[in-house]
């Protein structure tokens, strides 16, 4: 343990901290440090993989004697298995396995699964599904969670008693909050609505199952799309007892946001299938059954009373707040602390609905919960007629942020917005802004492998996986600024369970968990190297340096290109192990973010363009700067989408989906795209070796609240409600012209 | 996927007699093999459109008019100068359909008898009038993409981009195996036939559109995406000499919709802004909304208005 001194922060904040790093971990990178490759440009390293499809996804996985199985899903939004027989879809010629629910079984919601049948061809499973013998005994349902709230509503869970689950209130007592709300010079009540957004991963989920060897020796290999390898590992082998005998291999992923965690039931399925069958079985679900029963972010209902002082501060705000997750809960909206809100309170509560179960998504509970929170901060500016960026720096306590506003409001042009409905003709202009923050520093005490090989080779492997987010080309930026190499000399070795754990990739923690990992074994590689060769080269191991692809003997001047060095390794070559530490305290605990818009709006007819989005976002230090700002251009991507378009629609007479497709659930496509300009703000961070901190969540979070904020602006019309649909846009022009309110 | 038998007839009258003993007529497939996946159609067999018709995707364009083989793809149509030169109209309705990728495939015959996307009939999670059912789903459910005008028991609508555009153009439909040519209003089956989106008999197949000459045309389409969406309204306009004008509204009705009201309002000159909101607010008379669609209303009312405005040599 040695006690070291760095400066973290920005320019304009800096803070020299003392910090204590463990014997094993590197010095960790701070303000003064220079570094050769993290923070630079760095392309892709599996881009032309990807761009050729060379790249192998589990959907591409074929192995001789592979089977197909396919999914019955129930078209019930309630019922009862009264019986099932799967005999006629085993009896059917091609079927080489089948599996089911019991009879009794409930289900709660369209598209739970019912049977799996796997046969030579997909096209056989499908006809044998049909043979499946079900009788459905249909129950009372409710999808509508306004109805599902009311007293003598079909129950989703009868052993619950009612479908509403309370969270705890925070916050203040009840009494504080209202003398706040008088004392206040202007008290608002505004009330907002988010939608239910499912994941559309262009992979859908699924994954190939390979059984071999009997007894003892039996072993299990999985080809999964998954965004926790390591889960799926443990849940398979807890599930079969197989100790160390399962192997989940993802080394490419198209696509999980949140929903591809442990396995789900098909997926299990499709292992147990494999194993019936003694033969490697495919399954993969198809769009339907990916937006009924895959994951959704929850819908949300919020209510925000306030208070505010003329002179711009906010005096005090209770929120209330209901959603539906389906048959899950977890339907929070978040709504986070910003501002300095002197008095607050929040009381939740989850409905249950017969709808599929919500789940992780991308930064679960924030959009729609910024969305809220942004809005009403704008409608509090335009209470006292303050501009909304002028009153967010009154409220907003966050250096970094503050920081992030004057080069915002200068890329978008903030001094074109006109006062709120100011503008003339049919199309008009605005602008608006929306906030993020997020708190990964990472963490864990993974460890990743490095290996130098005779060869000139350089591996690191983890078995964590690239769910698209660039870790592997991160990974390799560790070894090559520890090695003094290009990253396109290193080779990283992702998505393989026999390779040390690693982290599932949420919360935007895998970058920041194992890249200090990676920069602490590859360092170890470079010392056991240097240590290996030195005597080789007749030199010590201290005054030899790895440089530019070279080996550098300060004492002597000599050079020898990095290759030639490895030539002169133990045919074993060099793997050491590095790993993550606990974090440091650093310079602070969150980053920040803002994004600002621009749109257009149609007045006659409700259509919003968006314009431009200017995001400026605080990720700690930046380890490759190309990467890191496609991740945010691709979350202000999401978010347009989430804003304008993508709405999952149920018709609650029937408990099920009309638009289960890519048609008519609408995704922005690449006509609807807003110039983006992602700007990433460097803080030297100082919670880990790299004062790195996640990136993947926070910005996805304000996209939705900026181009509503912008819309508003434009109409002069505040828009409570997501999507911001034509007909939705009209309706609230139309209701302000009647002076049917604010 | 039902199994099925596809065929490539080497004729138009093999064509048409594949047609007449039960066949599926397919050319680029795009609406088809979505209903086949989806288990709402389930033919035994299909018969390729372009083996029988080697000409059959040909754009011939004169001073007389045009001639447009029902095989073109809405990207041939959408590129071509010399039918933009006449009918911007069309060349607009065509490139504002779906995506690029989509376009390169699908045809003229196909966009205009591509069936409706109402989605109670589209999935087979759902039972309606079209299928075996005896209530339509839409009148009181989730139709906020549904018909606001001159729809009977079933408010689809014609989903084709072309169709309004065509018929305000005054196009015929060249149809082997039957009586020809006939407009091509009359392909679609009046509101209050739930046995059939089309007119055409088994045995009958549209091999090409013919255009006439036409003065100013445009054609104008609200959506809610820019990238591949359907329109929400839209609005088709062309003048005629001695003829005046044809105003017909996509989107809202179970076919094409000919304003005829506002056409016999406008007369046959260039209208001035006060003639043309006349003409939009004439066009959207009658309006029966349903309960999620009364957006659809003024969306109409603006398509024709901006249609008229643009064809008129204002913007």
């Amino acid at each position: 343990m040695a006690k070291k001194k760095i400066r973290v922060g920005f320019p304009a904040d800096v803070k020299e901290i003392e910090v204590a790093v463990p014997d094993g971990d590197s010095p960790p990178w701070d303000l003064d440090t220079k570094l050769a490759v993290a923070g630079t440009d760095v392309e892709r390293l599996d881009g032309p993989e990807k761009a050729s499809g060379r790249a192998r996804y589990a959907y591409d996985v074929n192995l001789p004697r592979l089977c197909h199985a396919v999914v019955l899903r129930s078209p019930h939004a309630a019922a009862v298995v009264d019986s099932i027989d799967l005999s006629p879809a085993e009896k059917t010629k091609g079927v080489v396995a089948a599996v089911g629910v019991a009879s009794g079984a409930r289900l709660r919601y369209q598209g739970e699964e019912v049977a799996a049948v796997a046969a030579e061809t997909e096209a056989i499973a499908r006809d044998a599904l049909a043979k499946i013998a079900v009788v459905y005994r249909p129950a009372e349902f409710v999808t509508d969670k306004d109805r599902a709230r009311r007293e003598g509503a079909p129950l989703v869970f009868p052993e619950m008693g009612t479908n509403v689950r309370e969270a705890g209130p925070q916050g203040r007592d009840a009494e504080k909050l209202e003398e706040a709300l008088r004392a206040a010079d202007v008290v608002l009540d505004s009330t907002y609505r988010t939608q239910v957004q499912t994941h559309v991963c262009l992979e859908t989920h699924g994954c190939v199952a390979r059984w071999e060897g009997k007894g003892d020796e039996e072993r299990l290999t999985i080809w999964a799309s998954t965004q926790a390898t390591n889960a799926w590992r443990s849940a398979f082998a807890r599930r079969y007892r197989l100790g160390d005998r399962v192997r989940v291999l993802t080394p490419y992923m198209g696509g999980g946001f949140g929903s591809k965690f442990g396995p789900r039931t098909f997926e299990m399925w499709c292992v147990e299938l494999a194993r019936k069958a003694g033969r490697p079985v495919k399954l993969l679900a198809d769009r339907k059954g990916e937006h009924l029963a895959n994951g959704n972010r929850p819908d949300s209902v919020q209510r925000f009373r306030g208070g505010v002082t003329k002179d711009g501060k906010i005096a005090a705000v209770a929120i209330e707040t209901y959603g539906t997750g389906g048959v899950s809960g977890g339907a929070g909206a978040t709504n986070p602390a910003f501002y300095e809100v002197p008095v607050f309170s929040k009381t939740h509560s989850d409905v249950f609905t017969n709808a599929g179960p919500a789940c992780a998504m991308r930064a679960p509970g924030w959009p729609q919960g910024v969305f809220a929170w942004d809005s009403f901060v704008d409608e509090l500016a335009a209470a006292i007629g303050m501009d909304p960026l002028e009153f967010r720096r009154k409220n907003d306590p966050d250096p970094v942020r503050n920081a992030q506003y004057d080069i915002a409001a200068k890329e978008i042009g903030w001094d074109r917005r006109e006062a709120d409905g100011a503008g003339r003709g049919p199309v008009v202009r605005g602008f608006g802004i929306g906030n993020t923050q997020w708190f990964q520093a990472g963490g864990g005490s993974w460890k990743v492998v490095t290996k130098i090989h005779p060869d000139g080779t350089v591996e690191v492997r983890n078995s964590a996986q690239d769910i698209g987010t660039g870790t592997r080309t991160v990974l390799a930026i560790a070894a090559a600024e520890e090695l003094g190499l290009r990253p396109d000399r290193i080779r990283v070795a992702l998505g393989d369970t026999r390779d040390p754990d690693g982290p599932g990739s949420g919360g935007s923690q895998t970058a920041p968990s194992l890249f200090p990992a990676a920069r602490n074994s590859a360092a170890n590689a470079r010392r056991a190297f240097l240590e290996a060769i030195a005597s080789k080269m007749d030199a010590n191991p201290d005054g030899l340096k790895l440089e530019d692809g070279f080996v550098l003997d300060t004492a002597s001047g000599k050079q020898l290109a990095f290759a030639e060095a490895c030539a002169l390794l133990p045919e074993e070559g060099i793997t050491e192990v590095g790993r993550r530490y606990d974090n440091y305290d650093g310079y602070k605990n969150t980053v920040a973010g803002t994004q600002f818009a621009e749109v257009e709006v149609d007045r006659e007819t409700g259509q919003i363009r968006v314009v431009k989005v200017v995001a400026v976002q605080d990720c700690g230090q930046v380890i490759d700067r190309l990467t890191a700002e496609s991740q945010v251009m691709g979350a202000v991507v999401g978010g347009l989408s989430y804003a304008l378009f993508e709405d999952r629609l149920l018709d609650d007479r029937f408990g099920r989906m009309v638009n289960p497709d890519m048609l008519f659930y609408k995704i922005a496509g690449p006509v609807d795209m807003p110039e983006i300009v992602p700007i990433l703000f460097d803080v030297a961070n100082g919670k880990n070796n790299a004062g790195m901190m996640g990136l993947g969540e926070p910005p996805a979070i304000p996209t939705a609240a900026a181009i509503a904020n912008a819309a508003s602006n434009a109409l002069g019309v505040r828009l409570r409600e997501l999507p911001l649909t034509p007909d939705r846009v009209l309706a609230a022009i139309e209701a302000a012209e009647k002076g049917g309110g604010r | 996927m039902n199994r099925f038998e596809y065929v490539k007839p080497r004729s138009l009258d093999e064509t048409c007699d594949l047609l007449k003993k039960g066949g599926t007529a397919k050319a680029g497939g795009i609406d088809l093999l979505d209903r086949m996946k989806e288990g709402i159609s389930k033919p035994e067999r299909l018969v390729g459109l372009a083996s029988g018709q080697p000409e059959g995707a040909r754009i011939v364009v004169d001073g007389e008019g045009a001639t447009i083989g029902a095989l073109a793809t809405l990207a041939a149509v959408a590129a071509d100068r010399r039918l933009a030169k006449f009918y911007p109209a069309l060349v607009a309705a065509a490139g504002e359909a779906a995506t690029p990728q989509v376009r390169n495939r699908a045809t003229v015959g196909g966009n205009l008898l591509q069936e409706p996307r109402c989605w109670y009939y589209r999935l087979n999670d759902f039972d309606c009038l079209r299928k075996t059912g005896k209530n339509c789903p839409a009148l009181h459910g989730r139709n906020r993409y549904h018909a606001i005008l001159g729809y009977g028991p079933c408010p689809i609508v014609a989903p084709s981009n072309l169709a309004p555009a065509l018929v305000a153009l005054g196009a015929t439909a060249e149809i082997a195996g039957g009586p020809s040519p006939r407009p091509v209003e009359g392909l679609y089956a009046p509101p209050d036939d739930t046995k059939r989106f089309f007119t055409l008999a088994p045995g009958e197949v549209v091999t090409a559109v013919a255009l006439g000459p036409v003065g100013e045309n445009a054609y104008v389409e609200v959506r809610h995406k820019r990238s591949f969406d359907w329109a929400l309204a839209s609005a088709a306009v062309a003048r005629r000499a001695g003829k005046g004008w044809r105003i017909v509204l996509g989107a809202v009705a179970p076919g094409p919709w000919r304003a005829k009201e506002a056409e016999a309002a406008l007369g046959d000159g260039v209208p001035d802004a006060a003639a043309i909101a006349k003409a939009a607010d004439l066009a959207v008379k009658g309006a029966k909304p349903l309960s999620e669609n009364a957006y659809k209303v003024k969306l109409a009312r603006v398509a024709v208005t901006r249609a008229l405005t643009e064809a008129a040599g204002g913007r």
